[in-house]
């Protein structure tokens, strides 16, 4: 027993908990008895410090200092590799420093807060259904649909995007590992201990945490302590993607095999360096933003209390100049996933590489200038909306560039209609219409009326459902051979792809409607009129929700005993595809030589790069190259 | 094969743009603001349907065109990595359309945000948790009251609060909104132009109460208005002008 709680690991997570708690309390109480404040215990000062400590001393527990540390004391450590690579599923529960292992991690949490978060959307819509209330009361509903976003956005959207290019992106550069596996572990374990924290504000007395993913102060200042829960776990999972960001500009900058020149970069690894540069730029500011309400409400500062000199709206600018480019941290990586998997399904090269690249670092840049669009009703001042008009609709431009681009890939390809494909080719007419909503939000005379409405309901769940979802969707069914050596069910994704489309359209294109109308946002109730098309959006969705449990079966059953994948079923020319299904443990035996570009299908004998022994595993692009059809 | 893709979008766009304007999208066209915005969307419609139309058919065209058929399996097609002129085409494109809606969209700002005439009335707002108190300025004395009435064709400027947290003041039919921030004074200004009962709706998430924070704007010929404000200002006097 006594040895299992020194080892890194589960007991000794648990224990030091137990300890952090422990610590807490001592020093709450130890410090309000010095400050002879009374009651010397009081439980929400308690929490206070333990939301902020205790997930530090779990980090402690599992093993992600352990080597740090043992390092910082000057004692010896052995860089042994024990912690690198699963040979069994339980390396998967432990401090792994594989970017394999800590991609197939974050890939499962990920899904199981995206489940979890969409069953709170089925209560959501489940309480919509009718006028009236039906099975929950408002402090509840509000409470369901901040978990709802905030799960979704930051425990499924932006952290499944680093899981797969996690997984991928070493490889995909010919990579041995990320720059900082250590550091990549300690990122991924921020997650799960977010996540949990989340859901335990629904244990809060006054409830979870009900102002919204948004948390608007006044608002989030006086709400009851479950609000400390987002205040804080949200801390811990901006850290989390912060920390991977960083390890992926480390590694794309340093890490590329040599021949590897930025151009000929395949575009997720510059889907993903776009998207770290949007992370370590603009996280710290949600952080701010949080830090600042957690000391308004803790310590009685006055950053958004008027009466104190504060500034409310200060609250938005902030929080904003982060929550707009995190729009685009969970865009832009499905970007890359749809250009791998279009060239590869269509067997062409992405149309206008460079100007895909460099539509990239445009969204990069513009992203930073017009977060307050999220503000055009706010009370700021009138003339900061024109020139924010202006900058919201310029991003239209090199997105366009990029929708335009795709459908030009497709064109005289040969298109293999499978899966991915019909993800990657939903989510260009899916992410078309969220795009269109988008440029008409930016028109502010439009926009002042339909701000807060069931308009912006749509439009979200356009770009971020038909957008990042769709991607998320073919980035996994493209890549599970690759992660598990087994392919999935081809007919089942079909299933799971028209069920999905039909219903997540019948779900979310009315509510354009009703928001044009008159519903508001963020309601338990509203007014009769709306009734018939909130039942009809209430029944499709359940029909969405259930037909994600098609793709849970799909993934389980086929990782468990599906048939097994070859090193490249989808015949691709990138270097992920030239090893194994899945990969050695170390990825390569020898770096890989890159010595073309990453999409040169069509041109006989064409080579990306030379993986392992040249005579046995080059692979050049199609056999009989030159298209079969005019 | 072009004349056919190019008839097939010309043929869906208007249909696409038929169906969209022929659903009645707003609630009734309350005041001067309405019509306004109401073009303005339909502007938008006429752009935004042909766009998605092209983009779907474009991608529709080619999965049906190019589709790998049977004894396909092992080709690539042609290694086709862009063209300049393209490009050009489709940059230079959405810019103009861009700019050109942005310059309609400010233009129509700059108008509807316009500064009131001086002596508009004023009515002021304030957004309680959960409720919406108003209070004008008559020559009867002030009358302060939870429904707010309105002479219409008539301009009126309201002045909107907060006290507790941020509430947003919308009426659907006037089509405007803008938030009560407390620590600050918001206000838009416009003329009611339809004579009736309209919808005020809370669009801030302000709490618990925020989906039953809703209030009701009566728009009144002159006369009545005069009326009906006499007798609540009498009414307010008598209370106090609590509230």
């Amino acid at each position: 027993m006594a040895s299992k709680i020194r080892q890194a690991g589960w007991y000794r997570a648990l224990a030091f908990t137990i300890l952090g708690i422990a610590v807490c309390i001592g020093l709450s109480t130890g410090l309000r008895a010095a400050f002879g404040l009374n009651p010397v215990y009081d439980g929400t000062a308690v929490l206070q410090i333990s939301l902020l400590m205790v997930p530090i001393f779990f980090l402690g527990g599992i093993g992600c200092f352990d080597y740090w540390l043992r390092w910082a004391s000057g004692r010896k450590v052995v860089d042994d590799h024990a912690d690198h690579g699963a040979k069994s599923w339980k390396d998967y529960f432990k401090v792994n420093t594989d970017h394999k292992v800590i991609g197939i991690q974050y890939i499962c949490v990920s899904f199981f807060f995206m489940f979890v978060g969409g069953l709170m959307a089925m209560l959501v819509r489940a309480e919509l259904a009718a006028p009236g209330r039906q099975f929950v009361d408002p402090n509840t509903y509000n409470g369901l649909f901040s978990v709802h976003a905030t799960l979704l956005i930051f425990l499924f959207v932006i952290p499944v995007f680093a899981g797969i290019a996690n997984y991928v992106l070493p490889l995909m550069i010919g990579a041995p590992d990320m720059a900082f596996p250590r550091l990549n572990a300690l990122s991924f374990w921020m997650l799960p201990l977010a996540g949990v924290m989340m859901l335990l504000s629904f244990l809060a007395p006054g409830g979870s945490f009900a102002a919204g993913w948004t948390a608007y102060a006044p608002l989030s200042v006086d709400a009851p302590i479950g609000q400390a829960f987002f205040t804080i776990a949200v801390q811990f999972a901006g850290a989390s993607s912060i920390a991977t960001a960083l390890n992926f500009l480390v590694t794309i900058i340093t890490m590329r095999a040599p021949g590897m020149t930025f151009f000929r970069m395949p575009l997720l690894v510059w889907a993903n360096f776009s998207t770290s540069l949007l992370v370590v730029i603009a996280t710290p500011f949600i952080a701010a933003s949080q830090f600042m309400v957690l000391l308004d409400r803790a310590l009685g500062f006055n950053f958004f209390n008027p009466a104190g000199g504060g500034d409310v709206l200060m609250y938005q600018h902030v929080f904003w100049f982060y929550s707009h480019p995190a729009v685009y941290i969970m865009m832009l990586p499905g970007f890359g996933i749809i250009s791998e998997v279009l060239a590869t399904r269509a067997r062409k090269p992405v149309f206008g590489y460079r100007m895909m690249a460099f539509s990239l670092l445009a969204i990069v840049l513009l992203g930073f200038t017009v977060w307050a669009h999220h503000m055009f009703v706010s009370g700021m001042p009138n003339w900061v909306r024109i020139p924010m008009m202006a900058t919201t609709a310029i991003i239209a431009i090199p997105t366009g560039i990029k929708i335009f681009s795709w459908v030009a890939t497709l064109w005289r390809g040969v298109l293999k209609m499978d899966t991915p494909m019909l993800w990657a080719t939903g989510f260009i007419a899916m992410f078309t219409l969220g795009g269109i909503s988008g440029v008409m939000l930016a028109m502010v005379p439009l926009d002042i009326h339909v701000s807060d409405t069931y308009f912006i309901v749509a439009h979200i769940h356009y770009v971020l459902f038909g957008g990042s979802l769709f991607t998320i969707f073919a980035g996994i069914y493209f890549w599970f051979p690759k992660m598990t050596g087994r392919m999935f069910n081809e007919k089942l994704g079909k299933i799971h792809f028209w069920l999905t489309f039909v219903f997540f359209n019948l779900t979310f294109a009315p509510m354009h409607l009703i928001g044009v109308q008159g519903m508001p946002r963020r309601v338990s109730d509203y007014a009769e009129q709306f009734a018939t098309w909130n039942m009809i959006i209430s029944i499709s969705s359940f029909i969405l929700g259930l037909s994600s449990l098609i793709f849970l079966y799909n993934m389980v059953a086929s990782w468990r005993s599906g048939p097994k994948a070859s090193s490249n079923p989808w015949n691709s020319l990138t270097i992920e595809w030239q090893v194994s299904s899945p990969p050695p443990i170390f990825n390569f035996d020898t770096i890989p030589s890159v010595v073309g570009g990453p999409y040169e299908y069509g041109v006989p004998g064409a080579v990306h790069a030379i993986v392992g022994d040249p005579a046995k595993d080059l692979v050049p692009a199609g056999a009989g190259a030159t298209e079969g059809h005019s | 094969m072009w004349v056919s893709l190019a008839a097939i979008i010309v043929v869906a766009s208007a249909i696409g743009i038929g169906i969209m304007l022929a659903i009645s999208w707003f609630p009734a066209q309350g005041s001067n603001v309405a019509p306004k915005i109401d073009t303005f969307w339909n502007v938008l419609i006429v752009v935004s349907v042909p766009i998605f139309v092209s983009v779907v058919t474009m991608m529709l065209f080619s999965i049906w065109r190019w589709r790998q058929r049977p004894g396909e399996e092992g080709l690539d097609g042609p290694p086709i990595h862009g063209s300049t002129k393209l490009e050009v085409i489709w940059t230079i494109i959405p810019t103009i359309i861009i700019a050109a809606l942005s310059t309609y969209a400010a233009i129509l700002l700059l108008d509807i945000q316009a500064a009131p005439a001086k002596g508009t009335r004023v009515v002021n707002v304030n957004g309680i948790q959960f409720a919406w108190n108003f209070e004008t300025k008559t020559d009867a004395g002030p009358v302060k009251s939870n429904l707010l009435y309105l002479p219409v064709n008539e301009p009126v400027t309201f002045d909107i609060r907060s006290k507790d947290v941020i509430h947003a003041f919308w009426v659907p039919a006037f089509r405007m909104q803008v938030d009560a921030v407390p620590g600050i004074t918001t206000s838009y200004s416009l003329t009611p132009t339809k004579v009736g009962s309209f919808d005020i709706v809370c669009a801030e998430l302000c709490g618990l109460g925020h989906a039953y924070m809703r209030s009701t704007v009566t728009v009144l010929p002159p006369a009545r208005y005069k009326a009906v404000m006499a007798g609540l200002a009498h009414a307010s006097a008598a209370v106090g002008g609590s509230k």
